[in-house]
């Protein structure tokens, strides 16, 4: 067989082979508080808020004054995509009751609670960037948490959900999203999700980093694919009113300040479409496509903050946006899947993270940001592998799987992860992958009420505009922990449908005369107040990978930061 | 703009090339490219035929023939890498309508699928679906599982299915496996596999209002007064308001 990695990589393989042995029975000392204290300082990019090439102070709209990450900044503080005098907005092409913005796991349970709440399919008008259900939730494999074990309840779960976000959450909102997930999980039970089940239907729960009980649900590895499709399936068959390639490019206004549609662009004619609704419901999901601090990504290609920047632009307040969550292993070799999930179950099964030298360096289970700061430790001071592609990495030693656990383990219990990579030639269960932090969640958001109401930063509500999922912050605090995403998109997704179905049913259809842009004109005359001079128009809607850019998404680490940072915008 | 440094070339050896054919038209491309970034590095601004990235959502499906060698191949652009002389299309679309259905108003027999896919009983076993899935999946055996009855083997073997449609664009038969497969999977979830029974049960204790006074009370309390409750609870305890922390 010929060596799965070029020499000089393979010659670092060896040095792992040679201390597996070693290091099998090895015992790890957790880290002490103030020494991972001192590592994410060091090494974490969400401790480098004085850096201006890691984030940035808003210096217009509703959130004026907090920092954010710089991509995130570029992308709020640039000149809307759409200029207002080439839209004609007498030309109404459809008018609605309810207008749903993206169709992951969020937008499809606000439609499908919208239909059980009265309103009729036909009356529901979907916008999503790509086809229906492409999205991150397709690609979650881990699983769904919910309180429904034996030793459970929602106050444990809540508890957890408070010590994963810092105790920074919002606590009303993640009671609701613990007070709904049994619910959550019999709703999807219903529509024949198929789950992880003993034979008498009880569920296989399992154990979430973070969390104190076991209360992950599970679809194999494939969670979010079961989900999503399942969904899909339901809303195509109640005859779901999509527009597919039409992503929402802006909010439209009644002049009043209150949502009144939206602006759709169809990337295939190279159209707009002007919408007009009763009630709009934001679920256009995270940001991993901005490549935060020059960061590969785990997530969709149409991740790109579009839904966040739109609210923003009606006076929306945002929250939470100072932390990013990384995972710790994202693939880095070969280049084709840079940046894709390695599930942290490798870890949970027993393989170690492994620098050049072949030396295990942390105890594998530390919460996500210690290990991904460990890891970019590593690498910074020289302790990492760099690719032919200029990727540099650390060794995740999935061999140690099978040699604990029996032959047979890593190719049973982690199937998708087999495929990834054999797929490329290399044999996890003999050789170690290469591994580098990626950028998996936002944590923060578009600022919501109970009734997942759009809020300014007074508190008061957005008339007509509701918001779920990842492009909303809050009910994570500073911090999500595994499986509780799936709940939110489920819990607030529904939520917002129903919520959106009633205002809808009361709300008065906005009058043609009245639809208006005058937000955005207002928002680039507040930039140009601000002295803010930029080419850069937003949202981006899909990031830019042509030509040379391909292959520069990724890269950070101290000596050399943003080695192949990619400007979104070139 | 000032954050954004140049690639650094040095301590990166050259790429070796390759060159591919994009619907006839050759591009010089690096050779560790998948076909779907080769497509980006050539020009192309993918809208269609791209949703994951990452192999999961099956948006991406490509026909390629290889210099020298006569077969049709088909794959996902995003999990497949470029090959020098390759000749490729991308399919954005495999035409399949979807038939709706109401799940209440269903059976969960394999009679029931054979009368929403009649076709499915013309298949020939040619095994094509088989030669076709990128993920390496049985389509052709799970099809057989439907005509047997067995429609839980049907929805097991189909479990890893991201509807790519590329059994579906060789079928002789021309059955939409996806389609089916989806009908038979919420089928088995919903009237084969039995119920959770603590899930139903904890669902009605919630609505009853068993924990409400609880948790009005939990989440009013002070922050260092949570945090000794989660202590508790991380110990295995179990929860209780009355608790003092550190306690076991
Ligand atoms: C690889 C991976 C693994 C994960 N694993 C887990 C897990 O095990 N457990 C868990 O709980 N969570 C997990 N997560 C997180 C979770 O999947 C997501 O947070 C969640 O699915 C987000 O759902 P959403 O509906 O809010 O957004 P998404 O699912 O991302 O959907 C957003 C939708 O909006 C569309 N869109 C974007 N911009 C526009 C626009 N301008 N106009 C119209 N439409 C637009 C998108 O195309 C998409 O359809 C994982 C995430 C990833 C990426
Ligand atoms: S069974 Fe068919 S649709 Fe499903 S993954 Fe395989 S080839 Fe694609
Ligand atoms: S390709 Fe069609 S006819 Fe051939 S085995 Fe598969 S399902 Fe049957
Ligand atoms: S883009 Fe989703 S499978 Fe290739």
């Amino acid at each position: 067989m010929t060596d799965p990695y070029p020499e000089h990589m393979m010659e670092s393989v060896r040095r792992v082979n040679a201390t597996r042995d070693e290091r099998k029975d090895m015992e790890f000392d957790r880290i002490p508080e103030e020494e991972s204290d001192e590592l994410l300082r060091q090494w974490h990019p969400d401790y480098r808020k004085s850096d201006a090439a890691f984030f940035r102070e808003l210096a217009v709209g509703p959130a004026k004054g907090k920092i954010v990450p710089t991509e995130v900044a570029n992308v709020l503080e640039a000149h809307p995509r759409v200029n207002p005098s080439d839209v004609d907005l007498s030309e109404v092409e459809y008018s609605t009751e309810l207008l749903v913005i993206g169709t992951g796991g969020a937008g499809l349970s606000a439609i499908l609670w919208a239909n059980n709440e009265g309103i009729a399919m036909e009356d529901i008008l979907v916008s999503t960037a790509l086809r229906l259900g492409d999205s991150n939730s397709k690609m979650s494999q881990g699983g769904i948490q919910a309180c429904d074990g034996k030793d459970d309840s929602p106050m444990i779960h809540w508890l957890d959900v408070l010590s994963g976000g810092h105790w920074t959450n919002d606590r009303p909102l993640a009671r609701d999203l613990v007070e709904k997930g049994p619910l959550a999980i019999k709703w999807l039970e219903s529509l024949g999700a198929t789950f992880d089940k003993e034979q008498d239907g009880d569920m296989q729960l399992l154990m979430a980093g973070g969390a104190s009980r076991k209360r992950i649900h599970s679809c194999k590895d494939y969670t979010g694919l079961e989900l999503t499709r399942v969904l899909m399936d339901e809303a195509l068959s109640r005859d779901v009113n999509t527009l597919e390639f039409c992503p929402t490019v802006s909010l439209l206004t009644d002049g009043s300040g209150a949502v009144a549609g939206g602006l759709l662009w169809n990337m295939e004619t190279e159209e707009y479409h002007v919408v007009r609704s009763k009630a709009t419901v934001i679920a256009t999901g995270g940001f991993g496509r901005l490549h935060v601090a020059g960061f590969p990504t785990t997530n969709h290609y149409a991740a790109t903050c579009d839904g966040l920047v739109s609210a923003y632009r009606v006076g929306a307040d945002i929250i939470h946006m100072q932390s990013t969550q990384y995972h710790p292993t994202g693939a880095a070799y070969p280049e084709q899947i840079v940046g894709l999930l390695v599930t942290e179950k490798c870890r949970s099964m027993g393989a170690q993270l492994v620098n050049d030298d072949g030396e295990a360096f942390i105890y594998p289970l530390e919460p996500r940001d210690v290990e991904s700061a460990a890891e970019l430790k590593e690498i910074g001071e020289g302790r990492g592998i760099t690719t032919p592609t200029g990727q540099d990495g650390i060794w995740l030693d999935t061999p140690m799987i099978d040699k604990k656990r029996g032959e047979g383990a890593l190719e049973d219990g982690l199937a998708a992860i087999y495929r990834l990579f054999t797929r490329f030639g290399i044999d996890p269960t003999e050789y170690p992958v290469l591994v580098h932090p990626t950028l998996h969640y936002q944590n923060g958001g578009i600022a919501i009420n109970r009734d997942t109401q759009v809020v300014k930063p007074d508190g008061s509500p957005i008339e007509n505009l509701f918001a779920s999922g990842e492009t909303t912050g809050g009910v994570h605090g500073d911090n999500r922990l595994m499986g509780n995403s799936w709940l939110e998109i489920v819990v607030f997704g529904r939520k917002s449908g129903i919520s959106a179905a009633k205002h809808a049913k009361k709300a008065k259809m906005p009058k043609k005369s009245d639809l208006s842009l005058a937000h955005l004109d207002k928002y680039s005359k507040e930039l140009e107040e601000a002295g803010i001079e930029t080419e850069r128009r937003t949202p981006i809607i899909l990031p830019n990978y042509l030509g040379e850019n391909t292959m520069k998404a990724t890269g950070y680490g101290k000596e050399k930061p943003f080695k192949r940072r990619l400007d979104l915008f070139a | 703009m000032s954050q954004n440094q140049e690639v650094e070339k040095k301590d990166q050896p050259e790429s070796e090339m390759a060159t591919i054919y994009i619907m006839g038209k050759p591009y010089e491309v690096p050779s560790e490219l998948t076909i779907m970034q080769a497509q980006e590095y050539a020009g192309y601004r993918l809208i269609r035929g791209v949703g994951c990235r990452g192999g999961y959502c099956g948006a991406c499906t490509t026909i390629y023939r290889k210099k020298d060698d006569y077969k049709l191949h088909i794959d996902l652009a995003c999990q497949t890498k470029v090959e020098d002389g390759m000749y490729l299309v991308q399919l954005p679309f495999v035409p399949a309508q979807k038939p709706k259905w109401d799940l209440e108003e269903l059976e969960a027999t394999s009679e029931e699928v054979i009368r929403i896919f009649p076709e499915i009983t013309r298949c020939v076993s040619c095994n094509t679906c088989t030669q076709a899935c990128p993920q390496n999946l049985e389509p052709m055996r799970a099809i057989q599982a439907i005509r047997r009855g067995d429609l839980e083997q049907a929805a097991d073997l189909s479990f890893d299915c991201i509807s790519c449609g590329a059994c579906s664009a060789r079928c002789p038969a021309e059955i939409t496996h996806y389609h089916v497969f989806q009908l038979v999977r919420r089928l088995y979830g919903k009237y084969i596999q039995p119920k959770a029974e603590h899930v139903a049960q904890r669902v009605g204790e919630i609505e009853e209002g068993k924990f409400d006074d609880q948790m009005d009370e939990l989440i009013e309390l002070p922050e260092d007064r949570i945090r000794e409750l989660f202590l508790d609870v991380r110990a295995g305890n179990e929860f209780s308001l009355d608790q003092n922390s550190g306690e076991e």
